[in-house]
């Protein structure tokens, strides 16, 4: 029964509601060609949550994705267009190395100057915003100044899926594998879960942390040249605000946000969710207008529903401040 | 997310040192605390760049240009305020931008209905409260993180406000309103300034002369402590979350006078910008300690930067790299200076 139970159930059974009532207006949202058209569109939200889903565990946050994201995907853009001739395999080695090293300036600051990582993503963010401004002078990098291998590669379709989609599967497997098969996976839950446990069974917590940005950092350049490849334009304020869902889809997904709790399904469906809103309003004839505020409401949702069910029961002999009335 | 851990004690340095929280033999004299204090270092920094400034441009040092300069941080420094008491009971709110979206909106909505001056303000402050009320329930009676409420809050208020104005705005503020950013009280002094002033005061009095303000300390350091001790924990939580959004609606209504309009992307990006102020004026991100002159100095100091690199035609997307590294800036060099005199 526990499987019944459990968040990632309850969260596809919500999804699978979703889609019933967009099928009883719109039936063909649900033609499996539309459904993966979906995944692919959501796909950079997916993959930017499981690099976020590895920071909250650890007790951190990550504001600086979108940041990171546009600023990785400005520098794919420009050494495209310095040097067509570049094969893209290149490029994107060069995103995910970009977007580690930015995500690694983030884990230094936290793991040796011990500043709190709110503070520290919150500055970062705006200094790698600033960043693109700076080396792009403002400009806009247009479709027909990339190359077409460059903007091609994520929508090359395999299987009826673009290559963006299959991005995201191939990530939440390496992902998931690793959280829940490898030491370093597991040492992410053990920091978040009780810090002072995973000191005495020999984890560094620092050192833990940083990798955990290094991950998202990672993830974020990936997701950095998918973007700016597939919407083949690259300018400062691209993917402005994005971190809000990146951490929304976290939440909805039920990760923890105390730390220790969290599964790639999760975050997988979390991200889902939202991005079936994103792509279902449209089709249902409501405003765009409405996903901000409906988003807003999946969280604060998401959030009392998980923390209802994570209440564990029993006896309180020594009641703390937050509980207390 | 280290604001809201179980373990108030826990930080990353106690949980790699064993060696714990070293006590010192003999307390510093108060001068040389004072002198050493995190506000006095501000206050450098800020006739520092006064200096700099002066310099830099002769359009500068002009009574009028430096009044036109407070409206770079006044509004924000209102909710700064409030946010600073916040951040010290160990909560935080990022949904404040979000809030004045809405309570701009809702004054939009009253001057069409036809109201005049003082209906419309009254609006714009009871949806501060409101939305204030709203994320106070949330943190304190359902025990939800503030961080993750308020983030959702903070799409769903504005999300409310692009519902109701779409692409539109509202525009035809009475004469009358204006004066709440646009008036001057008296020679260079602005509305502005005055009320900033003012709850400057109000502020500084609250937290560190009276019950409440010690309070709002305990409640910061340790919760559990405090509500032992006697501390309504969650009701002191609940009025700082109202006092913050009713800050936010007096940063609308002056915001709005200000414009004269009303879109929804009003005020887009002024969470971060609030909280660098919070955390550039000393007040401990992780709750506890702080005080409001610290939070005064670094309004001026973020007011002066962004001016004089305005006089000097820097394009505001580089001011914002060089608040980013001021935030960071100002936490990571001390304790790099103590690392380093640690050897």
């Amino acid at each position: 029964m526990n499987v019944l139970k459990s968040r990632e159930t309850i969260l596809f059974a919500a999804i699978l509601a979703l889609l019933m009532l967009i099928a009883t207006r719109f039936p063909g949202f649900v033609a499996p060609t539309n459904l993966l058209n979906v995944w692919a569109d959501t796909s950079p939200l997916m993959i930017l949550a499981l690099g976020q889903m590895v920071v909250i565990l650890t007790r951190c946050i990550d504001l600086s994705v979108a940041a990171n994201l546009a600023l990785t995907g400005m520098v794919c853009a420009m050494i495209n267009v310095a040097m067509p001739g570049l094969p893209v395999i290149v490029i994107v080695g060069a995103a995910l190395i970009m977007g580690a090293a930015l995500g690694a300036v983030n884990g230094l600051l936290v793991w040796k100057l011990s500043i709190p990582p709110i503070v520290v993503t919150l500055g970062t963010m705006t200094i790698f915003r600033g960043i693109i401004f700076l080396i792009s002078d403002g400009q806009w990098i247009n479709a027909h100044e990339m190359s077409a291998s460059f903007t091609a590669l994520p929508r090359i379709q395999v299987l009826g899926l673009p290559l963006l989609g299959w991005t995201a599967v191939l990530v939440a497997l390496i992902m998931g594998i690793m959280m829940s098969r490898t030491a370093p996976g597991r040492a992410f839950f053990a920091v978040g879960g009780n810090p002072h446990a995973a000191v005495y069974t020999g984890i560094d917590v620092g050192r833990t942390q940083f990798w955990a940005f290094v991950i998202s950092g990672m993830l974020a350049g990936l997701a950095g040249y998918l973007w700016i490849a597939r919407y083949a334009v690259a300018y400062v304020d691209i993917a402005g605000g994005f971190e809000l869902d990146v951490v929304a889809a976290c939440v909805i997904g039920g990760i923890s946000i105390a730390g220790g709790v969290g599964t790639v399904v999760g975050t997988i469906l979390g991200a889902l969710f939202l991005g079936l809103i994103k792509n279902a309003l449209p089709v249902v004839d409501i405003s765009p207008f409405w996903q901000l505020a409906i988003s807003g409401a999946a969280i604060i949702m998401a959030v009392t529903f998980n923390s209802r069910t994570g209440r564990t029961k029993g006896r309180i002999i020594l009641k703390s401040a937050e509980i207390a009335q | 997310m280290t604001i809201t851990t179980t373990d108030p004690d826990y930080s990353p340095k106690t949980a790699t040192t064993t060696a714990g929280r070293r006590i010192p033999d003999r307390l510093t004299p108060p001068m040389v605390r004072a002198i050493k204090s995190w506000e006095s270092l501000l206050l450098l920094v800020a006739v520092g760049i006064f200096i700099l400034n002066s310099f830099a441009s002769p359009y500068f040092l002009d009574a009028w240009n430096l009044s036109d300069a407070t409206f770079n941080f006044t509004e924000k420094a209102m909710i700064a305020f409030a946010m600073a008491l916040l951040i010290i009971a160990g909560e935080i709110d990022l949904s404040v931008a979000a809030i004045i979206a809405l309570a701009s909106t809702a004054m939009g909505l009253m001057m069409q209905a036809g109201f005049d001056t003082p209906m419309i303000v009254a609006t714009g402050l009871m949806t501060g409260l409101i939305c204030g009320a709203f994320n106070g329930v949330l943190v304190t009676r359902l025990g939800l993180p503030s961080i993750v409420v308020t983030i959702g809050t903070m799409s769903l208020f504005r999300g409310i406000s692009y519902i109701v104005l779409g692409d539109g705005a509202f525009r035809g503020y009475p004469e009358s309103f204006s004066w709440f950013g646009q008036g001057y009280v008296f020679w260079v002094i602005s509305t502005e300034l005055a009320i900033f002033a003012i709850l400057a005061v109000i502020y500084g009095v609250v937290l560190h002369k009276t019950n409440f303000g010690r309070a709002v300390y305990a409640v910061g350091n340790n919760a559990t402590a405090a509500m032992f001790s006697g501390i309504r924990v969650a009701r002191v939580k609940m009025i700082l979350f109202l006092l913050t959004g009713l800050m936010s609606g007096l940063a609308a209504v002056c915001l709005t006078s200000r414009l004269g309009s009303t879109r929804p992307s009003i005020a887009t990006g002024f969470e971060l910008e609030v909280v660098t102020m919070v955390v550039l004026g000393g007040i401990n991100i992780l709750g506890g300690s702080g005080s409001i002159p610290g939070v005064v100095i670094a309004a001026f100091v973020m007011g002066l930067v962004t001016f004089g690199l305005g006089l000097l035609n820097v394009p505001g997307i580089v001011m914002s790299i060089v608040i980013g590294a001021l935030l960071i800036g100002v936490i990571a060099l001390p304790r790099l200076w103590q690392k380093f005199r640690r050897g």
